[in-house]
């Protein structure tokens, strides 16, 4: 409906239609849509079959759609491993057609303080839900009511949220998603059962990556998608996105190179990581300085260097564990202020003279 | 009013980009298929970043995307409020930046995106099925902001893409770097900006000496823009160049090193007023906080033997930390300020003990 309204409204500005566009209005549209939408979206699992990994939550979901009761819902865990993806799926494939009535999705775009929550899902909640589809299949009895990114919903709105929860609980599920579950209030949690969605195996993300790579007639050889995936830390979606980035980067059919990768990803270069290990090992604060200096200028992150030394300094034989505390205890500190906002450049200074301090312990 | 020369000669496609060519070149890749992703450009100040976006856009809609009109939207808060905010358009694309209206940028976001999204493109014979939506100073966005970035850049795709502009990506929440194409754009080296210096200076018809070009250079931090100023004001000043022509400094530069002068040489309270009247000045003068302390911190530390320094970076960081996280910078700055000569005074005190 929608879209044939917005041809009209074009075709009356323009005076004619678009060549792409069939005159019955309608279904070549989105399938075309689709194809032009990132990997991301285009590979987005359409079932819970498909869903990689996450096993618990997948048997829960499957035997829901085999007619089992739901319990309200709480999905956690770093971002890309598709929580969003699995109930959306799941969804689908529990309403079908009438899935747009049946769920209500709000996030953290949507405004959803305190009245948010007692009026709009209130009445969303007090809909009935018969057990029937239109054309007569059945389906489950109830309405399904996704808060995805709780936690970035307010104390007082997760209370507000509580009542609800309970009251509703004959027509309506809640599925709750966040990256932090401590951020959800106790009482929400014990409302809830739990499904902790894990880094992805990266195997797993191997396989997918490989499937899209024949899909998309990528070309790419193992070892180079293995330097991807390992630099994605279990994100599914970053690893596909940075596939479908050096491929784009690269121009159709050029083959995919590591440096290219390197780059996407923002890694760090070594050599880099290295210059900043000698510079504070040498004392010298004027160096450092200029040292951090030239660093900022190069605009790689500062988190993601905190990642790399972490790395490096678990192997290192140089440091005893007096020194690995040491820095190990100023990386925590300054990663945290980094997150939090911090400026890059002190941050950095204040861990370069922290490693300096733990050279001069040898 | 003549238009500066770092307006006036910003390379305007793809092509035409002096530096980071090969990376130009892969952008250009990117904007030959429907399936662009969302961006998120990163780089130090006055490396290009804009610059780059704006060829990139070109690129994707053709010199449309340059007839640039000025509009102020308003915006309802939950509350009430009414905010307004200026953004800068196409019929392409629009830009904004969202921590214009501070604390409230989540409302912007949210409003603007769904309205952009929502609103189809008229002309349906355009090149591409989306908009751009460009977000600059995306680093100073609010978390909630950020995260109320997350489900709409996934949701509104098929209609809409969004190119975040940043000066460093620590700040933007891991979630939303997932969602993004991050393209680094680091600060041209030296001797790029020498030459494109020259070029500019050609063009306007102006001898440059190398010599003098370089003192430019070593004073603008390898930021481009401020080298680009720098020089313009210069020619203003005193042209012909001569060899020891003196680059003029910023005033707040010198204001912050006055204040660290006062601070060296009288750690007392009498200066800690007046150091307070000065943070009070650059505040108002719109010099970042983030600025006005890192550069206060650089003149300090210049008085500071090892230990000190150390021991001061260290303060310097737990400080600035927590500026950052709350609003009202001037009490943070002041904290430090006590916090630096109380430190500084007790050194000096020691070392009259050892003599
Ligand atoms: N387990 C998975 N199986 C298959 N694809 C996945 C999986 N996890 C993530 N993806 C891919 O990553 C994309 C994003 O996943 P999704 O939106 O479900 O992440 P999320 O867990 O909700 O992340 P966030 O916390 O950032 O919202 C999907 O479109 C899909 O392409
Ligand atoms: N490739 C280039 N070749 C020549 N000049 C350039 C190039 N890129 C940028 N410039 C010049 O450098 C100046 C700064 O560029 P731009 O505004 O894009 O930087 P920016 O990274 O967005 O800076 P900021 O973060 O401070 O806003 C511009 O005035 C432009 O004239
Ligand atoms: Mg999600
Ligand atoms: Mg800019």
């Amino acid at each position: 409906m929608q879209i044939t309204k917005i041809i009209m409204q074009a075709f009356l500005k323009t005076g004619k239609l678009d060549k792409t566009q069939p005159k019955s209005g309608g279904t070549s549209k989105p399938t075309k849509k689709s194809e032009l939408v990132p990997w991301v979206e285009k590979y987005r699992p359409k079932t819970v079959a498909d869903v990689v990994e996450q096993n618990e939550a997948v048997t829960v979901l499957e035997q829901c759609i085999s007619g089992a009761d739901l319990p309200n819902l709480l999905f956690y865990g770093p971002p890309g491993t598709g929580k969003t993806s699995t109930i959306l799926a799941a969804a689908r494939q529990l309403f079908g057609d009438i899935y747009k009535e049946r769920i209500l999705e709000l996030n953290a775009s949507d405004e959803r303080g305190i009245q948010v929550i007692r009026e709009k899902v209130k009445t969303f909640a007090h809909l009935t839900a018969s057990g029937t589809r239109q054309d007569g299949k059945p389906c489950p009895p109830f309405k399904i009511i996704i808060l995805d990114e709780a936690d970035s919903m307010t104390h007082a709105a997760q209370s507000a949220l509580r009542r609800t929860m309970e009251k509703e609980t004959r027509t309506t599920r809640f599925c709750l998603i966040c990256n932090y579950v401590s951020r959800i209030i106790e009482p929400l949690t014990s409302r809830c059962t739990k499904f902790r969605f894990k880094p992805l195996n990266e195997s797993m993300i191997l396989e997918r990556l490989s499937l899209i790579c024949k899909e998309e007639d990528v070309n790419c050889d193992d070892e180079t998608l293995n330097l991807l995936v390992q630099t994605c830390g279990g994100d599914m979606r970053r690893a596909i996105t940075c596939l479908q980035s050096c491929a784009k980067l690269k121009g159709r059919g050029q083959k995919i190179d590591p440096d290219t990768v390197l780059e996407v990803t923002g890694v760090v270069p070594d050599k880099w990581l290295k210059e900043f290990l000698d510079t504070c090992k040498s004392q010298e604060y004027g160096e450092l300085e200029k040292f951090i200096r030239k660093l900022m200028l190069e605009a790689y992150a500062a988190s993601q260097i905190l990642v790399q030394l972490n790395e490096m300094l678990v192997v290192n034989d140089q440091f005893n564990d007096k020194q690995k505390a040491l820095i190990g205890e100023k990386l925590g500190v300054v990663s945290y202020r980094l997150q939090d906002g911090g400026s890059e450049y002190i941050q950095l200074l204040d861990l370069g003279n922290a490693l300096s301090k733990a050279y001069s312990l040898a | 009013m003549s238009v500066l020369w770092a307006d006036k000669y910003r390379p305007k496609e793809l092509s035409a980009l002096d530096y980071h060519k090969e990376q130009a070149a892969n952008l250009k890749d990117l904007t030959k298929e429907g399936d662009f992703p969302h961006l998120l450009v990163y780089g130090p100040l006055g490396a290009g970043k804009k610059t780059r976006i704006m060829c990139l856009l070109r690129e994707l809609y053709g010199p449309g995307v340059e007839r640039l009109k000025m509009e102020t939207m308003s915006f309802t808060t939950p509350s009430n409020k009414k905010l307004e905010i200026t953004t800068v358009s196409s019929i392409y694309h629009i830009e904004v930046n969202p921590s214009d209206v501070g604390i409230y940028d989540r409302v912007v976001i949210m409003d603007l995106i769904k309205h952009v999204a929502q609103t189809q493109q008229l002309n349906v014979n355009a090149q591409r099925e989306f908009k751009v939506i460009v977000l600059t100073d995306v680093d100073d966005l609010t978390k909630e902001a950020q995260h109320a970035l997350r489900r709409t850049m996934e949701k509104y795709i098929s209609n809409c893409r969004i190119i975040l502009c940043a000066t460093t990506i620590s700040r933007v929440i891991p979630a939303i770097r997932s969602r993004c194409l991050c393209i680094r754009v680091p600060a041209p080296t030296e001797d790029t900006i020498v030459t494109i210096l020259q070029n500019v200076c050609k063009k306007e018809d102006v001898n440059l000496p190398l010599a003098f070009a370089k003192k430019i250079v070593d004073v603008s931090n390898r930021n481009l823009r401020r080298a680009l100023l720098i020089c313009e004001a210069c020619k203003v000043e005193q042209y012909p160049f001569t060899e020891n022509q003196q680059v003029p400094e910023p005033d707040w530069q010198i204001f912050i090193r006055k204040t660290a002068e006062q601070m060296l040489q009288l750690p007392n309270i009498k200066s800690l007023a007046k150091v307070r009247q000065n943070f009070y000045e650059l505040l108002t003068n719109g010099i970042p906080s983030e600025i006005i302390f890192k550069t206060l911190l650089e003149e300090l530390l210049k008085k500071c033997d090892r230990g000190m320094k150390t021991k001061v970076v260290e303060e310097a960081a737990i400080y600035e930390h927590r500026m950052s996280q709350g609003n009202k910078a001037i009490f943070h700055l002041e904290a430090f300020a006590v916090k630096f000569m109380y430190l500084y005074k007790n050194m000096l005190e020691q070392m009259v003990e050892v003599y």
